[in-house]
């Protein structure tokens, strides 16, 4: 039985406020549809894992949330995002810089500027034209401590980014994803690139983050998905399968993709 | 006795034949190593005989300091390098925005289309126009219709249209080259695009363009057939007005509508002395002139080294 997405929402509805939903989503690259009728209620300050087999559309629908599909041509939405119930995101209406400002996005390879530790994290205030020095100081020393990075570059703040370790390297952009306050913040396989000790030094990170910000995430790892994440959704061939509390999605799987993909069969 | 154990285990075929792959491999390597040879050998040959013929007058600090002259042994190059210095700042004044700007366009704004196909195989299709075509088209566009003159700007403009398709493919190849994993985190932090272009891609990519830009001007140093058709002096006694005054407004753009003489010309108009002692001047001038253009490569060389420290992908 494929988990009647509405049904989800409803019981998902009632135990915390959702941060943004998902309503009959579509997307096409050029004349490839990617997404079939994606519905998906992300609760507020909880962690969210997208799961499925590679080419699934994990990664289109996360890029849907920060109009990152906006920046090429012949790319199409159909559907709503809602933020905080209000605001339908990927209205023509609404500028997708405006989305950007409010939703972080924190990608698989690390990616820093080839500038200073610290003016990649202040970056993101830079581009909205705040130059004042405290102002700044400020908000990059508070980023950067969310990010369990400020103890490691206190010191070397003036340094390239480059200096800093593959694992660091993601903190930081965790960081610079961080410095605007955002509602939510995506994040796309963020530690496949990563060793094991730096991949638990950011998973830690996330269980910490939640506090103050929604995660949403892609994983490829079942197991890692299971370890941290609150809600999981598994997709299949572009459309979203079931989604449900993760640790019910792992215990007893409606479907039997799910059960299938969970027992390592599928994908 | 372990070695010959060890080619037993190839068939007696598969070794001739293994040795026949060699044989081949290197005579590509030997045909290569000759025509690098040759290559550099002819070069090397010409700059030096002609440095070694001109060094009589190179030797000599008047040349650079003395105006042509109906005496061989009197003439030198002042007004021409000077000229061509004054030539080339305005070339770069104005093809490096123009082209930049324009390289920055077809990239990263311009819709592909087959409009902006149809523009971009043009682009590419300038770069092999030949140079007096451009000298016939500045004579008519910037000496009769503008009304420039035969002057400074005319040739500075001119050259400028000559290298201005180099600057836009090599700006557009450099912008290329900057991955869209950098925009992308800059436009997810909510960066415009101009943001993105101004503060990542440009920054990023300044090495390569500034080098392609260096490059053409050194092609345009050397440039001679279109300045004639537009009409540079070959015999010229006087420099242009300074562009810095002593007193207010301490610059002067009268230098732009003085009449010119640039080095790869002088050097034209002295092999075409009969007197043999003008070869020397031509030889010297030449070397002058090579110099030049080596020098700007090596700079250009230089900046790429330079600016790409520190940026890595
Ligand atoms: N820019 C694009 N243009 C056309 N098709 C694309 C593009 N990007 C992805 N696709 C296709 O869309 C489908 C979904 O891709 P997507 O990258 O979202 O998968 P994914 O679930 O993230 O996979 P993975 O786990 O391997 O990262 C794939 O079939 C892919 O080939
Ligand atoms: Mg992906």
């Amino acid at each position: 039985m494929v988990t009647s997405s509405s049904q989800t929402m409803q019981r998902l509805d009632s135990q915390f406020p959702i941060k943004a939903e998902v309503r009959s989503l579509d997307f096409y690259y050029g004349q490839s549809q990617v997404l079939n009728d994606i519905n998906l209620a992300i609760p507020d300050r909880q962690i969210t894992a997208l799961m499925g087999p590679s080419g699934c559309g994990k990664t289109t629908l996360l890029r849907c949330f920060n109009r990152m599909h906006d920046l090429y041509p012949n790319n199409r939405y159909r559907g709503e995002i809602l933020l905080d119930q209000r605001h339908n995101i990927l209205s023509p209406t609404i500028d997708p810089i405006e989305v950007r400002m409010r939703i972080g996005m924190v990608f698989q390879k690390p990616n820093p500027f080839p500038k200073s530790v610290y003016e990649n994290v202040a970056y993101g205030l830079r581009v909205q034209g705040r130059t004042q020095r405290s102002d700044l100081d400020e908000k990059v020393e508070a980023a950067l401590k969310s990010a369990a990075l400020w103890h490691e570059v206190k010191d070397r703040l003036k340094e390239p980014a480059f200096n800093l370790s593959g694992g660091q390297q993601q903190r930081l952009c965790i960081a610079r994803a961080l410095v605007t306050n955002p509602d939510l913040v995506l994040f796309d396989e963020p530690t496949s690139a990563l060793d094991p000790m730096s991949t638990a030094h950011i998973e830690e990170l996330m269980r910490q983050l939640k506090a103050q910000v929604t995660i949403l995430i892609v994983t490829h790892s079942l197991q890692q998905a299971a370890r941290f994440s609150d809600y999981a959704a598994f997709m299949y061939l572009g459309k979203l399968v079931e989604f449900q509390k993760t640790t019910k999605l792992f215990a007893e799987p409606q479907d039997p993709l799910t059960q299938s993909y969970l027992s390592g069969s599928v994908g | 006795m372990l070695a010959a154990k060890f080619s037993d285990l190839i068939t007696p075929q598969l070794g001739h034949q293994l040795h026949q792959r060699k044989l081949l491999n290197l005579g590509f390597m030997v045909m290569g190593l000759v025509a690098i040879m040759v290559a550099l050998f002819t070069l090397a040959a010409l700059i030096i005989h002609m440095a070694m013929s001109g060094w009589p007058r190179l030797s000599t600090w008047e040349f650079f300091t003395a105006f042509a002259s109906r005496r061989p042994e009197r003439a030198g190059i002042l007004a021409a390098w000077v000229g061509s210095l004054l030539v080339i700042s305005v070339t770069a004044i104005v093809a490096v925005p123009i082209g930049v700007a324009a390289g920055i366009y077809l990239e990263e704004y311009a819709r592909k289309n087959w409009l902006s196909e149809l523009i971009e195989i043009n682009v590419t299709n300038l770069a092999g126009v030949p140079s007096i075509i451009y000298g016939l088209l500045a004579l008519g566009v910037f000496v009769y219709e503008f009304k420039f003159g035969r002057s400074v700007l005319t040739a500075g403009c001119t050259l400028a249209l000559l290298i201005l398709p180099i600057v836009i493919v090599t700006t557009r190849e450099s912008l290329r080259s900057i991955p869209q994993m950098i925009r992308e985190a800059a436009y997810a932090v909510g960066a415009t695009q101009w943001q993105v272009i101004w503060h990542h891609v440009l920054p990023y990519s300044i090495g390569g363009i500034l080098t392609g830009t260096i490059i053409g001007l050194s092609r345009a140093i050397g440039e001679t057939s279109s300045l004639i058709t537009i009409g540079a002096l070959t015999f010229i006694a006087f420099l242009p007005e300074s562009p810095f005054q002593g007193k207010p407004p301490f610059v002067s753009w009268e230098w732009l509508n003085s009449p010119f003489t640039v080095m790869p010309i002088q050097m034209f108009n002295w092999v075409s002395r009969p007197n043999p002692e003008f070869q020397v001047n031509a030889a010297a001038a030449g070397t002058v002139l090579m110099t030049m253009t080596l020098l700007m490569n090596g700079f250009a060389i230089y900046l790429r080294y330079r600016l790409r420290q520190g940026i890595k992908w």
